[in-house]
């Protein structure tokens, strides 16, 4: 199981990255941790003719409070956003939602943001950034922009990110005064790609829940009242799937009941 | 900006074991195959090859990583340390390789270095781990033989092995 040839390019600061993207567009894959990447381009599902490694580039390192938000840039790791010390202060979907994410060992090298672009409907930063309304910032030769989650997730694997962008940062909001957070999520073993998972933000008038590993993308709904008949309607709606791991019915039955515990333990925490 | 053609090899320098070492790869080629081929370090082990199994973790820069998702030429310019680099001398284990002999915590020993450069990293992080936290930590390690309880057993003691040294240190 070895990669299909393809270049590989270091860039040692942002314009040179923007170059690249520009000139190879669609046939250049963006190289960060690594984590998912290299097993696909290992099965040959991802063929690029260029790598183009960012872990070097100065501009994208960091994680900090900008706007009320945690922004990540694109070299920060998921260890280092675990192990940042404002987390669970300013963030706490994030502090229980980072330690799901595969193991030790993988979360040392994969990014924030890489896991943000590739945009796997079951992987839990995708979901969170979701559920907590943040936003991704894109750039390119042609310069910066910003993307709401809302609108930056687009399908299975599919984000509005252009062949000639990359990720800068990924912003995820802090928290705020009377906001509730809970994070669950069902695999089969601690690490697995979730069945099920789940995030739950709620405030004194609104419950908000993101469910993640059913639909092609991370899906979040508003309830004014989160009683089980309007979970049970949220579950329906969700176009769930069949696949090796469970059948869609067994994923809505998870949403409805890990759905309900979590939504409980964020009303507690709140309150 | 270097751009390393897909079709030629390129020189790969690293420090592996606090030894300078380099090597020609391809743009493509893990650093699992890297480290195993061209440097003839072969305690690393090939499992899986997509980061599920663990057999392959070594420490790249400090942290646990699968070398099975690295390739050569992004490491680049790292310092690397692999099973090799974990006995103090020849003939002798390290304390944690002692405990894995002691508890049986290996059978075939397929997944035994993964493991070990795993919790070598990780008894230095969390000097006192419970069970469960370990437990929790090896869940990124497959092993088919011992039913993971002389794993645990053997990284419990050698925990308090080290504490003990630790604390018998002037």
């Amino acid at each position: 199981m070895k990669p299909a040839p393809f270049d590989y390019v270091r860039a040692g600061i942002l314009a040179e990255a923007h170059d690249v993207l520009a000139a190879e567009g669609g046939d250049a894959a963006v190289l960060a941790g690594g984590q998912s990447l290299v097993p696909l381009l290992s099965m040959r599902m991802a063929r690029p003719k260029v790598l183009l490694d960012i872990m070097h580039l100065a501009e994208l390192g960091g994680i900090r409070i900008e706007n009320d938000a945690i922004r990540v840039g694109a070299r920060a790791r998921q260890a280092d956003l675990l192990a940042w010390s404002g987390l669970a202060k300013h963030q706490p979907l994030l502090a229980q939602a980072v330690p799901w994410i595969g193991h030790w060992q993988t979360r040392a090298r994969g990014t924030v943001c890489g896991s943000v672009a590739l945009a796997d409907p079951s992987a839990e930063l995708p979901l969170c950034l979701l559920a907590l309304g943040g936003e991704v910032t894109l750039s390119s030769k042609q310069g910066q922009r910003r993307v709401k989650a809302d609108d930056f997730f687009t399908g299975l694997m599919s984000t509005a990110r252009s062949d000639d962008e990359l990720i800068e940062a990924a912003s995820f909001p802090c928290r705020r005064p009377g906001e509730g957070f809970a994070f669950r999520e069902f695999a089969r073993r601690h690490g697995d790609f979730a069945i099920v998972a789940c995030a739950a933000v709620v405030t004194e008038k609104n419950v908000r829940l993101a469910i993640g590993g059913v639909a092609d993308r991370p899906v979040v709904r508003d309830f004014d009242d989160p009683g089980d008949d309007a979970l049970a309607a949220f579950a329906a709606d969700l176009d769930a799937r069949d696949d090796l791991h469970a059948t869609a019915d067994y994923r809505r039955d998870l949403v409805r009941r890990l759905g309900r515990i979590t939504i409980d333990e964020a009303q507690a925490c709140r309150a | 900006m270097p751009r390393l053609s897909a079709d030629a090899r390129h020189t790969v320098r690293l420090e592996i074991n606090g030894r300078a070492m380099e090597g020609e790869a391809e743009p493509r080629m893990l650093l699992t195959d890297f480290l195993r081929h061209k440097l003839g370090l072969t305690g690393t082990h090939v499992g899986c090859e997509h980061g599920v199994c663990g057999a392959c973790t070594i420490q790249i820069d400090g942290a646990p990583a699968r070398a099975c998702l690295t390739l050569a030429v992004q490491a680049d310019g790292a310092s690397i340390r692999t099973v090799e680099g974990l006995a103090p001398e020849p003939g002798r284990l390290s304390v944690l390789q002692e405990a894995f002999r002691r508890h049986h915590a290996l059978q075939c020993g397929f997944c035994t270095a993964g493991i070990l450069m795993s919790l070598d990293w990780y008894l230095r992080e969390q000097p006192d781990p419970s069970e469960a936290e370990l437990r929790e930590f090896l869940s990124g390690h497959i092993c088919r033989c011992t039913g993971y309880v002389p794993i645990v057993a053997a990284a419990l003691d050698a925990a308090r092995r080290l504490r003990e040294e630790q604390r018998s240190e002037p």
